[in-house]
């Protein structure tokens, strides 16, 4: 029972840590919080349930277009929503308010067009067998999304360790005058970062529409408490403490919900949030600077 | 002559650099105190020591005998601080008089209801405050733009704004931060009887500039800064004379020279 | 108007627009409760969570303990003011940012609760029956004396101390502001604010709901803002009142309402900083 509880948290965990990764991206780069990060999640989403119903397109072609499109549109919000601010040096708030406002703007945008009833990917989609390793029931999805989730990651760190935009991102999040003085091509590699987490957060949504099969425009903001939740535990801008916090939240909500009541489990991430920033606001890890006021 | 301001080996790193190293600083009651150095040689960062705006690495900073190394920068306001800025930071949408007001916020005792129901010692208390406001922008003449808008200033009336607006929380303690940056000579001739007007309000004066002229005509006493450390300190003209202050100033290959000529 | 009196059209005017001019009222306070976090340089997006605290708050007590109206709405204002002392404890010592993360964390997690916690919240389907007690006098008397407030304290030394963190935090410091209580005291009385607007809300459409609180009318109460303004406390006022009553009056927007509002964040922000309404208030006699 228990076993079979750890490694459905772990599952759930894996979602929350993958939708968090591309959010702290953001804020670990390009030093803000942008709430249309929900919206990219919910357009991945809604891309694949598209070419699988109209085109039906299996998960191998739905998963990376939907992630892809999602990425093309976090470069396009950012380049309409922040260029202007980036470039007059405006302060934080000022962004987090401006994607705020997109980010409503473009869900509702969304649910007058195609509404906000529920919907699910077409029957038969994926394989809903499940493998049984002695009394630990694992389903495909569930395998599909840990393995993506394995993936993404693996890929994520060898860009920014290995490659020449990695190097280019992690010098724009030293320091971005720096990096300009450098010779580093600031814009490029903004649009980058962004089309990296867009990327991340629509194949999140792809991933975690598939395991709850429930799609609606709102549900990128419904994720939204839980990626608060992860990239403070971990960190604002930590990537390792958004995976780990991300698993430890997902394990910790399935065991409040077998062991205390499915109401408290979501009451899960938000007293952990509070509780952080309480006694430990440098996030699990510390690496990142809590920047006092 | 007592103590009003005592550093003692204030240290303030950034990463990777010690901008404050070890710096002891003795500020007597009643003098004119003066820190010089090159740029970058941590003037600013100690004043933001000084003043609480920046945590300091290690050290220990009292007032009038009173520990103040960990007091948040409103306390050091009540107790006597007061300070302006380099690059000029006001409240640029206030009025001029609204400016110098915000500076009295220490000195003004209704409370939060007073104000709220408008009670008339309220009332009376913000009309002395804006006639103690307007007698000090007399004071660093600037009565006539008293409804102007701080940020329409020129940029000489916006340092004696920033001058008034410190003076008016009736500090014990004024650190002034390059007054006279950006001044012509005659402004700058005015500063200086100014601040010797201010002096003479018992108000010891703290007081980091460039202008050699003018920090020598002014100040009973001189630190010297250099990449963080204190590499001299004395009267004026003991300052001016020492080798190594002119080496820091002027590089090593000048000061032999002069060392040299000085010898012959 | 042929035939009628003006009382009686009067009357009748009221009948058709009641829930539109509640709604006015309401907003009006929603609008000064983000104004007085704003006004010290701060952002909170829980203001909708606020409001939801005192209207459940408010409802039940007035449902299950049938206490007396008057003793309601102080409770309904008290019981977001210890929330957002909870969530301001660690926030306000922090960077901005954590603030407004917190604050729309907290809208997200109590719809969810609402929604759970049948027994006591009536889940998905809310409370209703709640009697109709905040009268339309009540509401623009509280909301006359909330302006008439800002407006006073704008005047004295508090006002000026706001109006210098807004400009530069440091600097207010120096100024001798004592930051901390300054932030937490305007996260405080607006979060009351906004509890007040939520008691009179359950009380005058005698039905709330666990989405009525959440992620759309948190950024909604920031578009009245920023729309008017925040350098009068009249300006943000107007913002809720012209975004309030445009999508009755044009009737065809009012699908895209949420989309409007949305929009009108994006545009004040990278546009018009100072909202329609730029004046100021003067803070010296
Ligand atoms: N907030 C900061 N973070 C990192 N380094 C800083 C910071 N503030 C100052 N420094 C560095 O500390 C050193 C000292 O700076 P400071 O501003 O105190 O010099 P200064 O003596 O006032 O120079 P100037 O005469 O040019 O005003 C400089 O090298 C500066 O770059
Ligand atoms: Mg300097």
């Amino acid at each position: 029972m228990l076993s079979q509880q750890l490694v459905n948290g772990l599952v759930l965990g894996s979602t929350y840590a993958l939708f968090a990764l591309g959010f702290t991206l953001i804020f670990g780069v390009l030093r803000v919080i942008n709430l249309t990060y929900g919206f990219y999640f919910t357009i991945g989403a809604f891309v694949a349930l598209t070419v699988a119903r109209e085109f039906g397109a299996n998960i191998w072609v739905a998963l990376p277009v939907g992630a892809l499109s999602a990425g093309v549109v976090a470069v396009v919000a950012d380049w309409v929503l922040l260029t202007r601010l980036r470039r007059a040096k405006a302060g934080e708030l000022s962004s987090l308010m401006v994607t705020l406002g997109a980010v409503l703007a473009l869900y509702s945008l969304m649910a007058v067009f195609i509404g906000t009833d529920i919907q699910r990917f077409p029957f038969g989609f994926v394989d809903n067998t499940a493998i049984e390793f002695g009394s630990i029931r694992i389903s495909l999805v569930q395998m599909l999304i840990v393995g993506t989730t394995f993936v993404l990651v693996a890929v994520l760190f060898l860009l920014l360790q290995r490659t020449k935009l990695g190097l280019m991102i992690r010098a724009l999040a030293e320091n971005e005058d720096a990096a300009r003085l450098m010779g580093i091509n600031v814009g490029l590699t903004v649009a980058a970062v962004s089309f990296l987490s867009g990327t991340l957060g629509g194949a999140a949504g792809v991933l975690i529409g598939l395991n709850f099969n429930a799609i609606q425009p709102f549900m990128g903001e419904h994720m939204m408490l839980r990626g608060f939740a992860v990239i403070i535990i971990g960190g604002l801008g930590d990537i390792r403490g958004a995976l780990i916090a991300g698993v430890l939240l997902g394990v910790l909500e399935v065991l409040t919900a077998g062991y205390i009541s499915s109401n408290a489990k979501e009451a899960v991430a938000f007293t952990i949030l509070v509780l952080t920033l309480w006694f430990r606001p440098v996030g699990l890890f510390g690496r990142a600077q809590a920047k006092r006021a | 002559m007592t103590t009003l301001l005592s550093a003692s080996r204030l240290t303030k790193q950034f990463t990777g650099l010690l901008a404050v190293n070890e710096v002891d600083v003795e500020v007597s009651a009643g003098s004119v105190h003066g820190i010089i150095g090159p740029n970058g040689a941590g003037k600013t960062t100690l004043f933001n020591l000084i003043s609480g705006l920046l945590p300091l690495t290690s050290g220990t900073l009292t007032l009038d005998g009173r520990d103040v190394t960990s007091a948040p920068p409103y306390q050091r306001t009540r107790l006597g601080v007061a300070r302006t800025f380099q690059n000029i930071r006001m409240f640029s949408d206030m009025t001029v008089v609204e400016n110098v007001m915000t500076g009295m916020h220490t000195r003004l005792k209704s409370s939060g209801v007073a104000s709220l129901l408008r009670l008339p010692g309220f009332r009376r208390e913000e009309r002395a405050a804006r006639d103690k406001a307007m007698e000090l922008l007399a004071f660093v003449s600037l009565a006539d733009k008293a409804r102007v808008r701080s940020g329409d200033l020129s940029y000489g009336d916006q340092r004696r704004l920033e001058i008034a607006r410190a003076l008016a929380g009736d500090p014990r303690l004024l650190l002034l931060d390059e007054p006279a940056a950006g001044m012509n000579p005659t402004e700058t001739r005015d500063l200086g009887t100014l601040l010797r007007q201010v002096a003479k309000r018992d108000i010891t004066l703290l007081l980091v500039e460039h202008n050699m002229g003018f920090v020598m005509d002014l100040c009973d006493r001189i630190t010297v800064l250099n990449f963080g450390r204190k590499i001299a300190e004395g009267g004026p003209r003991e300052v001016r004379d020492n080798p190594a202050v002119i080496e820091a100033y002027l590089g090593t290959k000048v000061a032999a020279r002069l060392a040299k000529a000085h010898g012959a | 108007m042929d035939g009628m009196t003006m009382a009686e059209w009067l009357d009748d005017f009221l009948f058709t627009y009641e829930t539109l001019i509640h709604a006015l009222g309401v907003h009006g306070l929603l609008a000064l409760s983000m104004y007085c976090v704003m006004a010290v340089g701060q952002l909170s997006l829980g203001q909708a969570a606020f409001m939801g605290i005192g209207a459940y708050t408010g409802a039940l007590l007035t449902l299950n303990l049938g206490l007396p109206f008057w003793l309601v709405l102080p409770l309904s204002a008290l019981a977001p003011a210890v929330v957002a002392l909870v969530i301001g404890g660690p926030t306000l010592r922090l960077s901005g940012v954590y603030l407004a993360i917190s604050t729309i964390a907290l809208g997200e997690v109590l719809r969810v609760l609402y929604i759970n916690a049948e027994w006591l919240t009536g889940g998905a389907l809310g409370l209703s029956g709640i009697p109709r007690k905040a009268d339309l006098w009540l509401i623009y008397l509280l909301l006359f004396l909330a302006v008439l407030g800002f407006w006073a304290v704008g005047r004295s030394k508090i006002g000026r101390a706001m109006e210098a963190m807004r400009e530069d935090e440091a600097v207010a410091g120096v100024m001798g502001v004592n930051l901390p209580v300054y932030k937490m005291g305007a996260l405080v009385v607006s979060a009351m604010l906004a509890g007040l607007a939520g008691c009179l809300t359950a009380h005058s459409n005698s039905f709330i709901g666990p989405n009525e609180f959440g992620f759309e009318m948190a950024v909604t109460i920031l578009s009245f803002a920023l729309l008017g303004g925040i350098g009068t406390p009249i300006a943000p006022v107007i913002g809720a009142l012209v975004l309030t009553s445009l999508p009755e009056i044009l009737r065809p927007l009012q699908d895209f309402r949420l989309v409007i509002n949305g929009l009108i964040i994006v545009v004040a922000v990278l546009f018009l900083p100072r909202g329609v309404i730029p004046f100021r208030l003067r803070r010296a006699p």
